[in-house]
């Protein structure tokens, strides 16, 4: 522990003292690490970074439905439900399939474009529903694969018993799924997380618009490095939780394995 | 006596491969019927055939008389709320509580209240002996234990019938004793069974009817005593005389 900790002190030491003494060092200090800059845009950066979280969490509440639904959708085996399992998986083919960034623009500008009556044309909410399209199709098969991951003695158990194939997804299949995928769809909020800044491209002004604004004001970039700063703040956390659920889960299986 | 089960010329193919091959049974009521045979004779399938898991290519399968398992306009939930099956690997709800797994039919399927089915639940289990185990979960339980919580997960169903598949060849020599007790403790109450099984004493002790089965067919039939003592043909004698060596 004492030698770890001394290496890494001796380490970021070396590091510090070699890029101060870089030509340039100054201009980029002056430029990316300006402390005024830093604590005058930090205020206004932290208040559109509510924006981001709003859609953070509308986003990841429909994009868990969406993905589950379409998760269902597409394990429907008999013949009559084809063309909803045909849709499914175009969803999921398509929206794997182009650019996140893309699907926010074709949404966020194309929708009100078409100038619909009764239909709304915020800049936020259509970002938000290209988010969950993008990242539902990611999420349907997460759960696929965790769908796929119980054992099919489950479900001929549990149909032997009477229930129906709803509640056999409902009670015995769903609940074993989602155990097996809570690790990597943390990592796909993670990621979510990050992409609420691309909803910028509309307009709104949520955090990385903000920093945007301020550094063409003064020429000077330390406001995305805050906004940086913002963001890890909020991931790093949630990376930890991952790692160690993801930790846990396998001390469990590991555990079970060997009874 | 009534007929509990009757399976009339029943065949299955799987990808071109006969596994049944003209199959008739009968199983009175209050019967205990042992299927026996080598693996792949077709006894698991018969048996998956009888509560609707595996759809029969020609014949019918009729409970009571009255009821076409084979039918295609069969609800086959009706068929498997009356027919319990226990499997080989006992596939227990592992993210469920013993508890959870008994009632869980009972509820969802019979609609009956939480406090009833909790009620029945815990009758069911002490009669077996696993009270002190409701609050459990599968995997605290040893081989034995949850196998028998998976008789009682079927039989809080209340079935007319139920249909055991190899239900000892999971488990360790040193438990396959109290999971055959149950089995002798339910043949006391009257309950009709049909078992695959691999125990050659076991069936001679509790069985009414012993079917020796090969290559899909029941070759021979008659009592126990008649089966495993006195086998007519010689593929039942060639058995035989592999098990019991």
């Amino acid at each position: 522990m004492l030698i770890g900790l001394g290496s890494l002190a001796a380490f970021v030491l070396v590091v510090g003292i070699v890029v101060s003494q870089l030509p340039g060092w100054h201009v980029v200090q002056d430029t990316f690490f300006n402390i005024d800059e830093f604590v005058s845009s930090f205020p206004q950066l932290i208040s559109a970074f509510w924006l981001n979280i709003r859609i953070f969490i509308v986003a990841e509440v429909f994009i868990l439905i969406v993905g589950i639904v379409v998760a269902l959708a597409r394990t429907l085996q008999a013949p009559i439900w084809l063309p909803i399992r045909v849709v499914a998986t175009i969803y999921t083919d398509v929206f794997r399939g182009v650019p996140t960034i893309l699907v926010i623009l074709l949404l966020g500008f194309g929708i009100p474009a078409l100038d619909l009556q009764g239909v709304p044309n915020s800049e936020v909410l259509w970002g938000t529903v290209a988010l969950v399209l993008s990242y539902g199709a990611y999420v349907a098969e997460v759960f696929r694969a965790g769908l796929a991951s119980v054992h099919p003695s489950q479900r001929m158990a549990s149909r032997s018993l009477g229930l129906s194939s709803w509640q056999t997804n409902r009670h015995i299949l769903l609940p074993q799924a989602v155990r097996n995928v809570v690790p990597p769809l943390l990592n796909d909020f993670i990621s979510l997380q990050k992409d609420t800044a691309l909803v910028s491209i509309l307009g709104p002004i949520e955090i990385l618009r903000r920093a945007q604004i301020d550094t063409s004001m003064s020429f000077n970039y330390t406001p995305y490095v805050a906004a940086a700063v913002i963001f890890i703040a909020l991931t790093i956390p949630m990376t930890r939780f991952a790692d160690w659920l993801q930790a846990r889960t396998q001390k469990q299986r590991r555990a079970a394995a060997t009874v | 006596m009534e007929t509990r089960l009757r399976v009339d010329d029943v065949w299955k193919s799987w990808d071109g491969v006969p596994v049944l091959r003209g199959i008739d049974l009968s199983v009175a009521s209050h019967q205990v019927v042992a299927l026996i045979g080598a693996s792949g004779s077709g006894k698991s399938t018969l048996l998956r055939c009888v509560n609707g898991l595996v759809s029969v290519d020609a014949g019918s399968i009729w409970l009571d008389e009255s009821l076409d398992v084979t039918h295609e306009r069969t609800n086959l939930d009706d068929v498997r709320r009356r027919v319990g099956i226990v499997f080989q690997s006992f596939n227990l709800f592992p993210h469920m509580s013993v508890l959870d797994n008994v009632t869980l039919g009972p509820r969802k399927v019979l609609h009956r209240s939480r406090d009833l089915a909790r009620e029945a639940a815990l009758t069911l289990l002490d009669r077996f002996g696993l009270a002190d185990k409701a609050n459990g979960y599968p995997d605290q339980l040893s081989g034995g234990q949850q196998q028998r919580v998976a008789i009682v997960r079927a039989l809080a169903m209340e079935p007319e019938l139920m249909l055991f598949d190899e239900i000892t060849s999971a488990l360790d020599p040193m438990l396959v004793g109290e999971v055959l007790d149950s089995v002798a403790e339910l043949k006391a109450t009257g309950m009709t069974i049909v078992m695959a099984t691999h125990e050659m004493s076991f069936a001679r002790e509790v069985a009414d009817r012993v079917c020796f089965l090969s290559a899909g067919q029941i070759l021979e039939q008659g009592t126990a005593e008649q089966v495993l003592t006195d086998p007519q043909e010689r593929l039942t004698r060639d058995f035989l005389a592999r098990f019991l060596r």
